[in-house]
């Protein structure tokens, strides 16, 4: 009986799938497939290595310093990291008094209620503070932007697939749209306001190329600011920002293998003394 | 329980005694994974595996109900409290890891038991129950990581909340409905987020207790083992202590070496980086993905894409989601040879290949965008899934002609004559009626 239903089940399944499978394959075989844009021009990051890929890999700290300045001076004008905090920056090698410093002098202020009056106020920020956004609310952040909005950079390297060459690629492949896109794609070129940029997902963003010319920062330790350098100084600050355990994270796993491997072998070596005697 | 020369708990240390006596907790877990256990001598490391899903679970348990004290289950700071325990919270981020990594793992260990199970036919009698017991283990599991990964309220724990609960909404009738109510909105929202926060702290415990159950009932049988032969005498087995928790040891040291690789060196590498956007209801991703454990059944589900007689495709697909797990509690009765064992069934075996291939497939095509020519590999992978349990496996085990099986589990592992003298009698079937399987 129940393989009786059984069979009958499965009958029923096996026809519905065979059914849909000849109705898509006449209808895969009949249409044209039509390509996108972006199946076409859109390119996967270019391999960069940071001095934290591998398994043992560490921050450059003079480097995450360098791109911690580009973010300042260009990128936080919009986009907010809003899961750090000043004090956070002495793992780039700050001192506590020059953090004290750098969250006095950021130049976006601390919103804040005023504690005799408690009207919405705002006072300069202090090592424990979040950094600040630069607009109030969303809202404020699209009237800005023609109606888009800058996403939070806290997490951009995890929340990309291949994150820190995404956004190194990201900031250094703004170009002109190829001959060919407009010619095979007219609609996928860049509208008003907006940027062709090949390692974007659908090819055109909102944000305009960043990181314009050589020197547009001046870093404080005297390498050379180009444009590829800015980029990847850049890049490597914000996987440490999305990752800031990243370097303990692999230190202590490699002490828990080196236990667990031991561990490991003395565990083997018991069970072949148990089972010494008995055949399996 | 057990077979009469199992080891009885004789405790000499007189604050044991005086335990035993009042409340004999040390006597249960001494029949249970100790001496008093009778184990077949010939399990390979496929068996590890039971062992391992009970320690997969007890570090979920320990890593959430930690986790559980820093996250915050409200839409408003959900995303950032995750964020707190990943920068904050002291190893924060090794605890959230380990409990992410952990549930990949949890299903790894359980996918091996589980096809362990398909090919030694452990679900043929007299270990139906333990088969039914494990597969209400796997369908909690199932729930509990769904409604975990929506936890982070990132935009693939917003999205796959919100694709899933609408299979609700394929029912006839009742289903919008009864997916409103699911919600408690017409939308994942704050109502449900707290509510599975509230079911994903409850069914681990369940779970935990359904465990039990399934020990229970391996231990009225004993264990299965891979000749598939019962156990005869006492030569056939070993203690369960020291000689099974040696190699339970053993394994766990290998799986722990494997799971502290993954989550030190690669621990987003099994997840979505779609899952680092906070919740946007306004933004849909480009492509809605489970958790790769679910990928076989999404594409099972995304397979029927043409409306069949009066059923539409959407509650086919629900239909045959379900039906594809489901189909599993009805193995003891489907599969009628006598021969458990894979190693000794040359078609069985054969067939047992491709539907691991099959269910590889089902996993790529679930993870790939709904295009051609996904959908139509996962059609035809979706057919052999149902063809393979329903049609084929029972015609096989009717026509095939299984190899000769070895007298005895001692004489399958010492050769011909080493056998034990209690066990002259032919095959598995026939020695003993009370073992075998159902017609």
């Amino acid at each position: 009986m129940i393989r009786a239903i059984a069979t009958l089940v499965g009958v029923f399944f096996v026809g519905v799938l065979v059914y849909s499978f000849g109705t898509g394959l006449v209808t895969y075989l009949s249409e044209p497939h039509e390509e996108t844009a972006e199946h076409v021009f859109h390119k996967h990051p270019e391999h960069y290595d940071f001095a934290s890929d591998g398994m043992m890999g560490k921050f450059d700290t003079a480097q995450l310093q360098r791109g911690f300045k580009v973010y300042k001076e260009v990128c936080s004008a919009c986009h907010s990291m809003k899961y750090l905090s000043f004090r956070n920056f002495a793992d780039l090698g700050y001192n506590e008094d020059q953090i004290k410093a750098l969250a006095a002098e950021w130049a976006i202020p601390q919103p804040s209620i005023d504690p005799e009056t408690g009207e919405v106020t705002t006072r300069p920020n202090i090592p424990s503070d979040p950094l600040p956004s630069p607009f109030p609310n969303e809202v404020a952040a699209r009237a800005a932007n023609g109606n888009a909005l800058p996403p939070d950079l806290s997490l951009i390297t995890k929340a990309r697939h291949d994150g820190g060459n995404y956004v190194r690629s990201l900031l250094l492949g703004y170009q002109e749209p190829p001959a060919e896109l407009a010619e095979q794609f007219p609609d996928a070129m860049p509208g008003p306001g907006l940027n062709y940029n090949p390692y974007f997902a659908n090819l055109n963003l909102a944000m305009a190329q960043p990181i314009v010319v050589d020197d547009q920062v001046t870093y404080d330790d005297g390498t050379p600011a180009t444009q590829e350098q800015m980029a990847t100084d850049v890049a490597a600050f914000l996987i440490w920002a999305a990752e800031p355990k990243l370097v303990e994270r692999r230190q202590t796993g490699l002490a828990v293998l080196i236990f667990l491997i031991i561990a490991t072998g003395l565990a083997y070596m018991s069970y072949r003394t148990i089972w010494a005697d008995k055949k399996h | 329980m057990s077979f009469p020369w199992a080891k009885k708990y004789e405790p000499k240390n007189p604050m044991m005694q005086w335990l035993d006596q009042r409340l004999p907790f040390p006597r249960l877990v001494y029949d249970a994974v100790g001496a008093g256990y009778p184990t077949p001598r010939n399990l390979n490391y496929f068996w590890n595996f039971g062992s391992l899903a009970g320690i997969a679970l007890v570090l979920q348990i320990v890593t959430g109900i930690v986790l559980a004290m820093h996250y915050a289950a409200n839409t408003q700071v959900a995303f950032g409290s995750v964020e707190h325990i990943m920068r904050d919270v002291n190893y924060g981020w090794l605890f959230r890891y380990a409990h992410a990594n952990g549930a990949s793992f949890f299903f790894i260990v359980v996918y091996i038991h589980i096809f362990r199970g398909l090919y030694f036919s452990s679900y043929k009698a007299p270990r139906e129950m333990i088969w039914l017991l494990g597969l209400v283990i796997f369908l909690l599991m199932m729930a509990t990581a769904f409604m975990g990964y929506v936890l982070p309220w990132g935009q693939m724990s917003f999205w796959g909340a919100k694709v899933i609960t609408g299979l609700f909404s394929a029912i006839p009738l009742i289903g919008p409905t009864l997916q409103e109510w699911l919600l408690g909105g017409f939308a994942p929202d704050n109502a449900a987020l707290n509510r599975f926060f509230s079911l994903h702290y409850l069914l681990p415990f369940v779970i935990a207790g359904v465990v039990i159950l399934h020990i229970w009932a391996l231990h009225i049988p004993g264990s299965s083992n891979p000749t598939g032969v019962e156990v005869k005498s006492e030569v056939d087995t070993v203690p369960f202590h020291p000689y099974y928790t040696a190699k339970d040891g053993f394994g766990l040291g290998i799986f722990l070496i494997i799971f502290t690789l993954v989550v030190t060196l690669a621990p987003n590498a099994l997840g979505h980086p779609d899952n680092y956007i906070e919740a946007n209801p306004l933004s849909t991703p480009a492509h809605i993905v489970p958790e790769w454990y679910f990928l076989p059944f999404y594409a099972i589900l995304r397979a029927f894409t043409v409306d069949f007689l009066f059923i539409p495709a959407k509650l086919m697909g629900v239909l045959a989601m379900f039906a594809s797990i489901l189909l599993l509690f009805f193995l003891p009765w489907l599969d009628k040879s006598p021969v458990r064992s894979g190693n000794y069934r040359p078609l069985f075996r054969i067939f047992f290949v491709f539907l691991l291939i099959d269910v590889v497939i089902l996993t790529i095509c679930g993870g790939a965008p709904a295009e051609e020519p996904w959908v139509m590999i996962s059609q035809v992978a979706s057919a052999y899934y149902f063809a393979h349990f329903l049609l084929i496996l029972p015609i096989v085990s009717s026509i095939e002609k299984p190899k000769p099986l070895p007298n005895s589990i001692t004489q399958a592992v010492l050769g011909k004559g080493a056998d034990a003298p209690a066990s002259s009698a032919g095959t598995t079937g026939s020695a003993t009626p009370g073992l075998q399987p159902a017609e």
